[in-house]
């Protein structure tokens, strides 16, 4: 397994080819691809079992559905470097007849587990594949990414108050909560606070992270696999405070960059600063 | 003798329970209606109470699915199909191996009136590409239907069932020696040669009030060719072309909003051909349902075995 500060540098090369293929795309969603892939990235090459490579699925593997769907960039990134897809493929984002579609699809890509995309669908999916694990005694686990705005969704509660009644702990929802929506500040649109005890109080195991934090990124993932392993019977919640557009300065908890993509000399300063991040991650202490 | 199809199925599944261990049921607080019940008590273990919960239900069987299971998910039809965009999604874009079941079809519910009347479901469900929809006249129809969504289907699927017991109309195939196919429409009876030919088309609770009507049809002039539809997509356009040749009227029974029901299948057919029969829809008319009796809501949407002999009597002059 990789070190967090691999992890950490693994996680800032892939805001590369998010912004290369979303400025290929001309449209899509850097904001919320971006406040979630250290936590992605940390989740598929440092706690997902099984799904090493495209030859490596294994029956009792650990199984991922990103139920904020327009975040898929983040994800494309991951399985272009797991070898699930081609590094190539990568710049047909969007394009017609492409298997990467603008929100998830399972039947031309079934790596991607869920098809995602209409807000607040894929907990219950999580939950349901949860549940078939479960009843067939295998060992694999669930993990679902949600948006925050996202939550705002009645069908994210339905879920919330089923799992913990079929004592899923095989299942770990983690919120991305980068507290910015299409039309404002979450806190704005419909707040949700406060979050952790909300989802407590429905039955879930809560553990709150700064989702940018490698070792707490891990810690958490790590917290939840005794939690499973110790044959508890909760859901396990991940509540992970993030920066919307993290790693571009100018993209930053900046609302307009959620379904805005930037244009090429934007997408050059955007690398630049990156890879100016990279090197001293690379470099340093 | 008679049988509600939801019976019918509750009992067909609890049988397909024992042969099929990959069949898991999952219900939203109406087990006992939908008689999934019947499964639940049987096999413990496989079956799923939701609680009032219908698009987690939904998203959740998706997920059963993705699993290698064979979730059936029942509920009252306009409940289930209610919640479009999970199924939408999750299940038919998703290509989702699930089993739909909505009963409580029609106006046929009677007194529970309009806000538990699936009258929709069908428009709903054909919509939706990779979605098959069935729905069987009688008990019989109803196993054959659910060995066909247990054995052979692959992909989602919508049943739509009755509250009401229907009668046995299965031997009218087998008088006619007519074959049953999955997906094909079946003659029940034979237009009597000589007389006005009216081909009748009827699915669901609708092919039992067109059996009657074509029994008080036959002492007038007109007399019907009937065809039970219980496979509403994949829908049978050859035979249904077939079955329309030397009409002089066509009518289609259905307890079902004629906007995207049986009255559409047919008439989008008949519309890709040069020449076609006059068609008439008979089915609930662009209206919601209401509270009351199940026979005096059929006589009010011309569903009744007495109108549509009426509305024939009227259409042939």
């Amino acid at each position: 397994m990789q070190s967090s500060r691999e992890l950490a540098v693994l996680a800032q090369e892939f805001r590369i080819p998010i912004i290369e293929m979303l400025t290929e795309a001309k449209s899509g969603h850097p904001g919320g691809s971006l406040s979630m892939i250290d936590l992605l990235t940390a989740l598929w090459f440092g706690e997902m079992k099984g799904v090493d490579s495209a030859k490596s699925l294994d029956a009792d593997r650990d199984h991922f559905i990103l139920s904020k769907g327009h975040g898929v960039p983040a994800l494309y990134a991951i399985l272009a470097k797991k070898g699930f897809i081609e590094e190539k493929e990568l710049m047909t984002l969007r394009k017609t007849g492409s298997r990467l579609q603008g929100h998830p699809d399972r039947v031309r890509l079934p790596i991607v587990e869920a098809s995602t995309g209409s807000l607040g669908q894929g907990l219950s999916v999580a939950q349901g594949m949860a549940m078939g694990l479960k009843l067939d005694g295998k060992k694999g686990r669930v993990f679902c990414v949600l948006g925050d705005g996202e939550i705002q969704e009645g069908q994210v509660w339905e879920a919330a108050l089923s799992a913990p009644k079929f004592g899923l702990s095989n299942l770990c929802a983690i919120l991305d909560a980068n507290g910015g929506q299409i039309d404002g500040p979450v806190s704005e649109v419909m707040p949700l606070e406060p979050l952790k005890q909300k989802w407590e109080s429905f039955g879930w195991k809560v553990v709150e992270i700064d989702g940018h934090n490698m070792d707490a990124i891990l810690g958490a993932y790590a917290e939840f696999r005794k939690h499973h392993d110790s044959g508890a019977k909760q859901p396990f919640f991940i509540l992970a405070r993030t920066v919307k557009g993290k790693g571009v300065s100018f993209m930053e908890n900046q609302i307009g960059w959620h379904g805005v993509v930037p244009k090429p000399e934007e997408r050059d300063r955007a690398i630049g600063e990156i890879k100016t991040k990279l090197a001293e991650m690379k470099g340093g202490k | 003798m008679s049988k509600s199809t939801r019976q019918a199925f509750g009992e067909s599944l609890a049988q397909w329970g024992e042969k099929k261990k990959s069949i898991v049921v999952l219900d939203a607080d109406l087990a006992k209606s939908t008689k999934s019940e019947i499964f639940a008590k049987k096999y413990p273990e496989r079956f799923y109470e939701m609680g009032i919960s219908e698009m987690n239900m939904i998203g959740a069987a998706a997920g059963l699915a993705f699993t290698g299971k064979l979730p059936f998910l029942c509920s009252f039809g306009c409940f289930l199909t209610g919640r479009y965009d999970t199924i939408r999604l999750s299940v038919a874009y998703s290509g989702a191996n699930v089993r739909l079941v909505g009963t409580h079809a029609g106006v046929g519910i009677g007194d529970d009136g309009h806000s538990q009347m699936g009258l929709e479901d069908i428009s709903l469900m054909r919509a939706l590409p990779t979605m098959g929809v069935f729905q069987p006249m009688d008990a019989r129809e109803t196993e054959l239907v659910m060995d066909y969504l247990c054995e052979k289907w692959t992909g989602p699927a919508y049943l739509r069932l009755t509250r009401q017991n229907l009668p046995a109309l299965f031997p009218m195939t087998e008088k006619v020696g007519a074959k049953w196919e999955p997906t094909k429409i079946t003659k029940l009876k034979d237009a009597t040669s000589g007389k006005k030919k009216v081909v009748v088309f009827a699915s669901g609770a609708g092919t039992a009030e067109a059996a009657k009507a074509a029994e008080l049809v036959e002492s007038t002039g007109a007399s019907f060719a009937l065809y039970n539809v219980h496979c509403l997509k994949p829908f049978d356009d050859a035979g249904t072309i077939a079955a329309v040749k030397g009409a002089d009227l066509v009518l289609t029974v259905e307890d079902h909003s004629v906007i995207g029901g049986l009255g559409s299948c047919v008439a989008e057919t008949l519309a890709g051909l040069d020449h076609h029969p006059k068609l008439v829809k008979i089915g609930v008319q662009d209206k919601f349902g209401e509270s009351g009796e199940p026979d005096e809501l059929y006589d009010l949407h011309g569903i009744s075995a007495k109108k549509i002999a009426e509305t024939t009597k009227k259409l042939l002059g």
